[in-house]
């Protein structure tokens, strides 16, 4: 999948350095070189980095009972992330029952962050004579998006996970808190519906707007 | 002031509806049983959603045991407007929450009239606890006794995997 760039040279020519750039810069992407050898290429983001990139409600038997998320063709690929995602929370839960309880354990905070790359065919073939001289061959990896995770569990061992797009800023802990805050208010109300059967999925549509609130909006 | 009884009257009215609805359908042996689960049922639900929202905001419960110290408090307390006053326990799993005045009874009578009557009327309450305490992770049995109206005792057992 990602293969780091094998440089035989620690650093390149300044020339191709900057008109690789331009050419960056053309096609959207910006670049940073993190080490000599690494060039990573991210993505500026097109939407306001403060909303969230999918949502989840898993329900204490592990199987969710809500999810959504913004890019509809990644959709699997989330639902993997939240399963993934799962394994975290039981870590955080069983390590805080040796603890002493205080009220921050019902927000688990960061699960981990991720860095999700795609292969872009179409910029490897310039990017490669670009440097030629400098590689035999080599695939490009962009840095598309940076993910991280957020956990969330409820009294009734109920977990919500939200997914962050946070390429650009990263989110502060309140703003995550609030919405956690938000999701579990509507889930309360969801729980309390006598037309709702624990267990099920949850169709609810005051809960849809609220999450729908909160995700991103469809650039 | 008149808050306490609505949800009294409501329950009287809940056991009466639904003994009379059984009765109406005939066979009288069968239908004390399913009256009762019945009755169970309704609190069971009930209850998975008073649990939700009263532990909204309060931490994750330590053990068991703490789990059972908050329905004896807080969760009596915002459903009968009164704590639970004794609670026993083997330390194996089987809790006795005792109630010397318990808000469903005390309309009835202060002795033993009317003692045969009185599990019909607790039934719901034994759902109640039942669904809280399942909500909270806690498979468990719930039964209820009565000696000497109005105070009663829950029995709680939880089941162990």
């Amino acid at each position: 999948m990602l293969t780091r760039l094998k440089t035989q040279v620690p650093l390149f020519s300044m020339n191709s350095y900057t008109k690789l750039r331009e050419k960056l810069k053309l096609s959207g992407l910006s670049f940073a070189s993190t080490h000599s050898h690494v060039i990573r290429l991210g993505r500026h983001s097109r939407h306001n980095s403060k909303m969230a990139v999918c949502i989840a409600v898993i329900a204490k038997e592990n199987y969710p009972l809500f999810i959504r998320s913004v890019p509809i063709q990644n959709e699997l690929k989330f639902h993997y992330t939240v399963h993934t995602s799962l394994d975290v929370v039981e870590e955080k839960i069983s390590a805080v029952g040796k603890a002493m309880a205080d009220q921050r354990e019902l927000y688990l905070g960061l699960l981990y962050p991720t860095e999700d790359y795609k292969v872009y065919p179409h910029l490897i073939k310039w990017y490669v004579t670009c440097l030629h001289q400098f590689f035999s061959y080599q695939i490009v990896c962009i840095l598309l998006y940076r993910h991280t995770r957020y956990g969330y569990v409820t009294n009734s061992k109920v977990k919500f996970v939200i997914v962050v797009d946070s390429s650009n800023t990263s989110l502060r802990d309140n703003e995550i808190r609030s919405m956690f805050r938000k999701l579990h208010n509507s889930f309360t109300d969801v729980m309390c519906n006598p037309f709702y059967n624990p267990g099920d999925t949850i169709q609810s549509k005051a809960f849809d707007s609220i999450v729908s609130a909160m995700m991103v909006q469809a650039s | 002031m008149a808050d306490d009884v609505l949800f009294e009257f409501l329950h009287m009215e809940m056991v009466s509806h639904i003994y009379k609805d059984q009765a109406s359908r005939g066979e009288m042996d069968k239908d004390r049983a399913t009256c009762v689960s019945t009755l169970e049922g309704m609190g069971f639900r009930v209850g998975q959603g008073l649990i939700e929202r009263f532990t909204k905001d309060s931490p994750s419960f330590k053990d068991d045991l703490d789990v059972m110290k908050f329905i004896c408090k807080d969760f009596w307390i915002n459903v009968f407007r009164k704590q639970i006053d004794n609670l026993r326990t083997n330390h194996q799993g089987t809790y006795v929450l005792q109630d010397n005045k318990f808000a469903l009874l005390t309309q009835f009578s202060n002795g033993k009239q009317y003692l045969e009557e009185a599990p019909k009327y607790l039934a719901y309450s034994c759902g109640l606890v039942r669904g809280a305490l399942s909500n909270l992770g806690m498979d468990c049995v719930v039964t209820a006794e009565v000696s000497l109206m109005p105070s009663c005792k829950f029995q709680v057992v939880i089941q162990k995997i």
